[in-house]
């Protein structure tokens, strides 16, 4: 379904993020891209939804294909528009707008006479919204935002949802629930949806396939199973590893292996 | 007390045309970060406009109206897509200066098709006025409140109620994640500036059947600063309620402080309200206290 082909992204015409990325979401699935602190997680999903050009990023190199369509030269609108929905990181509601209003200009794409039905399966989805509907969206907690955040998504009815980050800064139980929606919302809508996470236990258990990145590459893929099983992945990513003493070094070289 | 009360409702229209002029000055302000410099022209080119279509084309008043909000549309529509497009991500102070030359553009180009004389509207309303409560009140203050009221009125549903008023405030709030949301951010540029056009002209329509109108009309854009700053610059109630209180306040210093000391009182006294509020309130009564980190 979604194509990425070999890219690369420039910020600011010198620093070079993405370096020759790329990677495959399959129709109906949930793909999960994990990697550190800048390693260009973000950058991947801004390059997908045409998010790049006011952080004066650009696609310099290779190509991005949606449903058989090259994407890559297109405004951030027409990709709304032809079904690739991001749920940014760190919420992004618009605080001084009400729950409602705010679930409106998510369905900005949408046909109007769509909008109310789409708005009672997003109240659906999450019932608190629905009691907080002409609140102010600054004035809630963090995890009824992301809910709002998530229910904007579902208000435009995208055939892939980007969703970076949904779990920062929420504490267990709700990264739990906000877990639950995501792959409610993969079941029952058949919504494909690319994740990013830091949370990598909880991305592993949610995905059907795994991604992981660093400097700017895919360094490592595979379904979930195999990703959870591999030594590195234990290591690195769900801190399984067993005891050893803090001399042994081998732990920088085995990073280093990756990026060769 | 019939003199207050008369100084009162002076205010309040004068105000309430403050009130639009502000309304689009935050408007813009609130969508695309430009502080306008020309909001007072785009009053005066709308007074002209309708003027010249109701004198020299003999334009039915109602339709000559209308036409100039078309063209005021278009011509802020216009404006953003020519000019202020090509400024995206520029420093503030060059922006600012590009509207500084526009506002200078604008009143020179009005000046070679009607030069400077001051021209006065065709009988418009019946000068007979109203009685209210043994009060005369002249017919033109009448319609004019009443067509700001109903101005902002539509616009504040609008803002509300509409799909594309609504994707205006959240372009207000977060620029990218309406980009997110597949909401054209250009096009809401170009569309705050048609709606800024359009409510100044507006204002501009009406003071010119109450005073006339020349060139010097566009000082009416500095008026709007004190407006904005009491009410908060990003805030459309504030606009509204900052625009009546500043033209009543005008009204008052003009009929009690002029006679004492002998005239000037009425044009500074919004300027003195602004450093005033600078002072002791520097957000306005209805603005958001953003953090600006630097």
């Amino acid at each position: 379904m979604l194509k990425i082909n070999n890219i690369e992204v420039v910020y600011n015409d010198v620093i070079l993020v993405l370096k020759g990325l790329s990677l495959e979401v399959k129709q109906g699935s949930i793909a999960a891209l994990l990697g550190s602190n800048g390693a260009g997680k973000t950058t991947t999903l801004k390059a997908v939804s045409g998010l790049l050009r006011p952080d004066d990023g650009e696609i310099t190199d290779g190509e991005i294909w949606f449903d058989g369509e090259r994407i890559d030269k297109k405004d951030a609108a027409d990709i709304v528009k032809s079904g690739i929905f991001q749920v940014m990181e760190g919420r992004r509601v618009f605080k001084d707008l009400t729950v409602e209003e705010n679930l409106i200009a998510g369905a900005y794409t949408r046909p109007g006479n769509t909008v109310s039905t789409a708005m009672e399966r997003v109240y659906n989805y999450f019932p608190r919204l629905k009691d907080r509907r002409s609140q102010l969206a600054g004035y809630m907690s963090g995890g009824e935002q992301q809910m709002l955040a998530i229910g904007r998504a579902i208000m435009a009815a995208p055939k892939l949802i980007l969703m970076d980050e949904p779990s920062l800064g929420l504490a267990p139980l709700l990264v739990k629930e906000i877990f639950n929606i995501i792959t409610t919302l993969n079941r029952e809508e058949g919504t494909t949806i690319l994740l990013v996470e830091q949370n990598a236990n909880m991305a592993l258990s949610a995905a059907h396939y795994g991604y992981i990145m660093e400097n700017g590459r895919v360094v490592l893929d595979g379904t979930t199973e195999e990703l959870k099983a591999n030594d590195d992945v234990k290591e690195f990513y769900l801190g399984l590893s067993e005891k050893k003493s803090f001399r042994d070094v081998k732990h920088y070289r085995r990073r280093k292996r990756w990026l060769s | 007390m019939e003199f207050f009360v008369q100084l009162i409702i002076t205010g309040t229209v004068i105000g309430s045309i403050y009130a639009l002029l502000a309304l689009g000055f935050t408007l813009i302000y609130k969508a695309t970060d430009v502080v306008n410099f020309a909001q007072g022209e785009l009053l005066m080119v709308g007074a002209y406009i309708c003027l010249h279509l109701t004198v020299s084309y003999n334009v039915p008043f109602w339709a000559s109206f209308l036409i100039t909000l078309v063209f005021s549309f278009t011509m802020g529509f216009f404006i953003e897509k020519v000019f202020l497009r090509r400024m995206i991500g520029e420093p503030i102070i060059s922006i600012i200066m590009l509207t500084i030359g526009l506002s200078s553009v604008m009143k020179a180009v009005v000046q070679i098709f009607w030069g400077t004389d001051t021209r006065t509207y065709p009988q418009v309303f019946s000068s007979e006025p109203f009685m209210i409560a043994g009060l005369s009140i002249s017919r033109v203050y009448i319609y004019s409140i009443a067509a700001v009221a109903v101005f902002l009125v539509l616009f504040s549903l609008f803002f509300k109620k509409s799909k594309v008023g609504v994707a205006m405030r959240a372009v207000a709030s977060d620029q990218q994640a309406a980009l997110s949301m597949g909401i054209d951010v250009k096009k809401i540029f170009a569309l705050s500036w048609g709606i800024a056009a359009v409510v100044s002209a507006v204002g501009g329509i009406f003071l010119g059947n109450i005073n006339g109108i020349n060139t010097t009309l566009s000082h009416f854009g500095l008026k709007v600063f004190p407006v904005v700053i009491l009410g908060g610059l990003d805030s459309i109630v504030g606009a509204i309620v900052g625009g009546l209180i500043i033209g009543i306040l005008e009204n008052l210093a003009g009929g009690y402080i002029d006679p004492l000391i002998g005239g000037g009182a009425k044009e500074i006294f919004p300027y003195v309200v602004m450093i005033a509020v600078l002072m002791i309130k520097p957000y306005g009564l209805f603005g958001t206290k953003a953090v600006e980190k630097v």
